[in-house]
């Protein structure tokens, strides 16, 4: 039972980037943008929540700022997407690059290090007493970071957004007739723009978990793929909130059997290629069915 | 009292003057039918009164007060709403979400109750029978026009456009929509209809404003005119002579179609032939079934029903590059579509269609010497103007790109030409010229089969007429037998006695 | 007409290095460092002696052939952006029959070896380009999840089965019969220049000189009369991606042949990343990548100084790198600079 707890826990951990990751692509790609650059925005997040953390002596304001960094990133990425008209893949190629890069360079400028920065005030987990002696479900209530719990609150959030708000109905209706929207009146950019910036929020949150709790310092790429992970999660769970977290938690189920395969015979390597290669039969399958925003890539004036 | 009134509009695109000096009168609760053919700036006009177009001059009146519509939201403030002739529905969504998107009940959170409450209502009102939470995906062409105009009522407009709604219908759904467009003038409503049908025009409208070439040729009543008068009007009165001398019409068969069903709703199939030395010409008001005909006879879309034969061969299995190969030169309508790839040299364009024929391919290697003498020797032939063979065709006045894509197609000796909207947005230089060669190509016992939405341009030159209605051939004549407002008449639905030819 | 193209196109490249080395300059202020002197070490590093200069060629050479891949394939429409899957593939393929086969007389093993790593690049890039053919999903994501399944099975293969003694993921050395012969003692600059140079000419040759060439154009230029001139467009659709991933192996292969003499786990910095910068900076044009990919490799052999003299990342080149991606991809914004500097 305790073995069950502790992967039910690994598990949880593993999957909040996943899940955040993938809720970004559900974001742009529901309003018609094509998003390759959650794993840069993720890394800009991770680095930018160190460096928050480092110069205020706050892990929270560290958060803060990293969910800055992230919403300014989205930003700019709408700005290329939506005013200069740029190809949107190849924008998130260059995204991805500039951060790689640039948290290396300013990792350096700050540090002095190459590779990894100082530790900095990190963010505790929570125990919630008494629920986490339940069995099983304990898992979810024991040594957690706060992070899992405010990333259901951020998927029940989009989730009632999307389906239950007026501004969801629109923005949905945008990824897939855009023309539509904008002669029913609805300033499509506009709604855009604030999308792409909750995205890069949401995507700097994810990376400030990755160094703040989970490391308490910043590693040069230590988003390792998590991103394209979450961006195939959200194609996995159908360009849907719920979907995303479902698909982030499979994919969680993944990354973290592989701390058990040691007596096993079968290699990790294998057990991660797994999600990705469930991805493309899916898309190989119900190719035409699985499909995602009609508009995707489409600009309006 | 007016509901519309606009004065003085004129909206230019470039060098084009689609809207004239317009000015265009509605009255309250009336269905006021807007005539012309296709690109006299109809469309135009409705977009710059729902504010989607800026003019360029011109002042609007709406209930008689002045009105500054810069964005369609303006427009539905004023009570204004349209249908517009490609449906602005998101797929995915139901009905009811597509009626209310914009324009949602509730505050942050959407209220479906209090929605579908009200669209009820309205659809109860004006008896609309419609599943409401159906994804429109799912609908019918029909049902989405329904599900347009309920998105207009529910908005609140009182001023209902409806751009060429009847185009994508079958007769019984036209029916429907008249009955529902009468129920709402009987409601209060004023409806403005965009046409080039004269028989809708007569059965439905009060009042009918004919434009011409962006200009107001002709207001009346309805009950004051009649189908020969408007067609007239809308046509305008011949005024050149008959440029052809008359072909021989007994030629060998060259292009053949038998029985094949050009549109779906379509409900006879369509028969011709082409014989050579004879130009046949497809007269017709665009979108009824010209732009079909055009991708079937080439290969670019399947024929579901009938067959197609080139020299007797039947082709309707064959590929593009197999039809050609059989002899057939095409000049597409879409030229920058279809007809060449601008950012191509002349000389490369030169080479599209035709990159396997071994005079200009050797083992997989393009034979540029022979391409170049050829590309050299065409361009010169049509006088085309150019900076060199490398320029970039995409450089090139229209005029001169068609004289590049004229040379390419004629070079290779067809049997049969298939020439659709030769001179769509050429200079009149250009148009002599392209007409000049086409009668020589006539001249050489080629087949020639044209589509042109350009009345005059299909009597000058044709031996044999026929005319394209909703998909079928309304008639079919030796040229000169009939004149210009007759056939006019079988543009827009009259049928011949019997079809001749 | 063309020439007046071309060096407007040029002008552009220029301007968009200019500007992201103007940035880069600018963050290298604000780490409190001269751009000056960072910029100036890297000039140095990169061809300050011939040796120097041997190396910028060599880093150049990935660089060159995943450029060469993605040019190819945006020449047809297709984004390649699993030239990174694409080069892990045949690099192994390539390394495996070299050990497998060690028996065989050197420039027929070297031959052989070569070819099963394109073959492997090739059937990598096949898989984007049938989903994108067949069930218009996107090339793009697709590529991405072959990066993956891609560099996670290779690094299986060198952590398990095919792994040498020792703490290193890595194979063991293949004969030295087919190592590619050092141009200049105590540098890497091979003869995967040569082979590199066959390549690019090969391709320029084959996309304007030849009737299949032209056809990939045609479709990538404009798929519609493509199709109207009797071109099967999905075909092609395929048959880019196919030829892509060949090249893209290419990358791989050689450093292996040239280079480690083995494979060894993360050899590639995302050599398949900047190479979609290589060739969009490069035009999509063979000449283009080759220059483009020249300057990517001066930048890379240049860090390594600037790091040393400065307190400057060599990450920095990435950002610069980065930037010019940026720059090219948004067409208006370049022009906007255009405009500006003649305002």
């Amino acid at each position: 039972m305790a073995g069950m707890n502790n992967f039910l826990a690994l598990m949880l951990q593993l999957s909040v980037p996943l899940v955040l990751g993938a809720l970004c692509g559900t974001i742009a790609e529901r309003g018609g943008i094509i998003l390759l650059g959650v794993e840069g925005m993720m890394l800009l997040g991770a680095f930018a929540g160190v460096a928050g953390s480092f110069f205020t002596g706050s892990a929270f304001l560290g958060i803060v700022v990293s969910v800055l960094a992230g919403a300014f990133a989205g930003w700019i990425y709408a700005l290329f997407c939506l005013k200069w008209k740029a190809h949107q893949s190849v924008v998130g190629v260059g995204v991805n690059l500039f951060a790689s890069g640039i948290t290396a360079v300013l990792l350096k400028a700050i540090w002095h290090t190459e590779g990894m920065s100082d530790p900095v005030k990190a963010v505790a987990n929570l125990t919630v007493l008494v629920l986490s002696d339940i069995p099983v479900v304990g898992a979810f209530f024991k040594n957690q970071s706060p992070y899992l719990y405010v990333m259901l609150i951020i998927v029940a959030v989009v989730w009632v957004l999307f389906y239950k708000t007026k501004f969801g109905l629109r923005y949905r209706a945008i990824g897939d007739q855009p023309h539509a929207v904008q002669t029913a009146g609805v300033p499509v950019n506009r709604y855009r723009y604030i999308a792409m910036m909750a995205a890069g929020a949401i995507a700097g949150l994810a990376g400030s978990y990755l160094s703040l709790p989970q490391n308490n310092l910043f590693v040069t790429d230590m988003t390792a793929g998590r991103g394209f992970m979450g961006l195939a999660a959200n194609i996995f769970g159908g360009w849907q909130p719920v979907g995303s977290l479902l698909a982030g938690l499979v994919f969680a189920i993944a990354q973290a059997t592989r701390f058990y395969l040691t007596d096993l015979s079968i290699p990790s390597q294998i057990v991660q290629m797994l999600p990705y290669i469930i991805t493309l039969l899916i898309l190989l399958f119900v190719g035409k069915r699985v499909k995602g925003p009609e508009a995707l890539g489409k600009l309006v004036d | 009292m007016d509901a519309i009134k606009m004065q003085g509009i004129v909206k230019c695109f470039g060098p084009v003057r689609a809207n004239d000096g317009i000015d265009f009168t509605v009255e309250q609760q009336e269905i006021h039918c807007l005539l012309g053919e296709n690109g006299t700036g109809k469309s135009t006009l409705m977009n710059i009164l729902f504010g989607l177009y800026h003019p360029d001059e011109g002042e609007i009146f709406i209930h008689e007060k002045k009105a500054e519509i810069s964005n369609p939201n303006d427009a539905y403030a004023l009570g204004i709403g349209m249908v517009h002739q490609h449906f602005m529905l998101v797929n995915q969504l139901t009905v009811l979400e597509n009626i209310i998107i914009g324009k949602e009940q509730g505050g942050l959170f959407l209220d479906p109750k209090k929605c579908e409450e009200k669209v009820s209502e309205l659809i109860n009102r004006f008896g609309f029978q419609i599943d409401l939470h159906e994804k429109v995906v799912n609908l019918s062409v029909g049902m989405r026009q329904r599900v347009e105009i309920l998105k207009t009522l529910y908005r609140g407009a009182d001023i209902i456009i409806l751009d060429e709604p009847t185009a994508v219908l079958t007769p019984q759904e036209v029916e429907e929509l008249f009955k529902i467009l009468r129920q709402l003038k009987k409601d209060g409503k004023t409806i403005v209809f965009i046409t080039h049908k004269l028989n809708e025009t007569m059965s439905l409208s009060d009042r009918i404003t004919v434009i011409r070439k962006g200009k107001v040729v002709f207001r009346c009543k309805t009950a004051d005119t009649n189908e020969k008068e408007l067609a007239t009007q809308m046509v305008g009165r011949s005024v050149e002579t008959v440029v052809a001398k008359r072909g021989n019409t007994s030629g060998k068969a060259v292009l053949e179609l038998k029985a094949v069903r050009l549109q779906d709703k379509a409900q006879e199939t369509v028969s011709l032939t082409v014989h050579a030395g004879e130009i046949l010409g497809i007269a017709g008001v665009d979108g009824n079934g010209q732009q079909e005909l055009e991708a079937m006879i080439v290969g670019n879309q399947k024929v579901k029903e009938g067959s197609i034969l080139i020299y007797g061969t039947p082709v309707e299995k064959m590929s593009v590059k197999e039809r050609k190969k059989l002899g057939l030169g095409y000049i597409p309508s879409d030229r920058h579509k279809n007809a060449m790839v601008s950012s191509f040299s002349i000389a490369e364009n030169f080479l599209l269609g035709y990159q396997d024929n071994p005079e200009y391919c050797k083992r997989g290697f393009i034979r540029f010497d022979a391409l170049r003498k050829d590309a050299k020797e065409q361009v010169e032939r049509f006088e085309t103007r150019l900076a060199g063979l490398d320029q970039e065709i995409g450089q090139l006045s229209g005029g001169n790109q068609q004289k590049v894509i004229f040379g390419r197609e004629t070079s290779h000796d067809p049997g049969f030409m298939l020439v659709a909207q030769p001179v769509r947005g050429l200079d009149i230089g250009a148009i002599e010229k392209v007409h000049k060669t086409l009668l020589e190509l006539k001249e050489q016992g080629k087949a020639i089969l044209l589509i042109s939405a350009e009345l005059s341009e299909v009597m000058n030159l044709s031996d044999r007429i026929a005319v394209l209605y909703e998909g079928e051939v309304s008639a079919q004549f030796a040229n000169g037998e009939y004149t210009k407002e007759e056939i006019g008449l079988f543009m827009t639905g009259k049928r011949a006695g019997g079809a001749k030819g | 007409m063309k020439n007046k193209k071309m060096i407007q196109e040029l002008g552009k490249s220029l301007a968009a290095i200019g500007i992201a080395l103007l940035i880069g300059a600018l963050f290298i202020l604000l780490s409190g460092e001269s751009p000056a002197e960072a910029y100036g070490a890297l000039l140095k590093g990169a061809l300050g002696s011939p040796k120097s200069i041997a190396n910028t060629i060599s880093k150049s050479i990935p660089l060159a052939f995943t450029g060469l891949a993605v040019a190819l394939g945006s020449r047809c429409g297709m984004l390649n952006i699993g030239a990174e899957g694409q080069l892990h593939a045949g690099a192994m393929a390539a390394t495996l029959t070299a050990l497998q086969f060690s028996f065989l007389p050197g420039p027929l093993l070297m031959m052989v070896s070569i070819l099963a790593g394109i073959l492997a690049g090739m059937i990598v890039g096949s898989i984007p380009g049938f989903f994108r053919a067949k069930l218009n999903t996107s090339e793009v994501i697709v590529a991405i999840m072959l990066n993956y399944i891609c560099t996670l099975f290779t690094s299986w293969l060198v952590n398990g089965p095919v792994k040498a003694q020792g703490s290193t993921a890595q194979t063991h050395v293949i004969p030295d019969s087919v190592w590619f012969g050092r141009l200049m003692p105590q540098t890497q600059l091979t003869g995967s220049l040569f082979l590199l140079r066959i390549v690019a000419a090969a391709l320029y040759v084959f996309l304007w000189k030849t009737s299949v060439g032209y056809q990939l154009r045609a479709v990538g230029a404009n798929a519609s009369a493509a199709g109207t001139a009797g071109i099967k467009v999905s075909l092609f659709l395929v048959l880019s991606m196919v030829l892509s991933g060949g090249l893209a192996a290419l990358a791989g292969i050689t450093e292996v042949f040239g280079k480690y003499h083995r494979f060894i786990e993360g050899f590639s910095p995302s050599f398949g990343f900047t190479g979609i910068a290589v060739a969009i900076l490069g035009r999509n044009h063979p000449a283009g990548v080759l220059l483009t990919a020249l300057l990517f490799g001066m930048m890379d052999m240049g860090a390594l100084r600037m790091s040393r003299v400065t307190n400057v990342s060599t990450n920095m080149v990435t950002v610069v790198q980065s930037l010019v991606i940026l720059l090219v991809a948004a067409p208006e914004l370049i022009q906007w600079h255009n405009k500006r500097k003649r305002g």
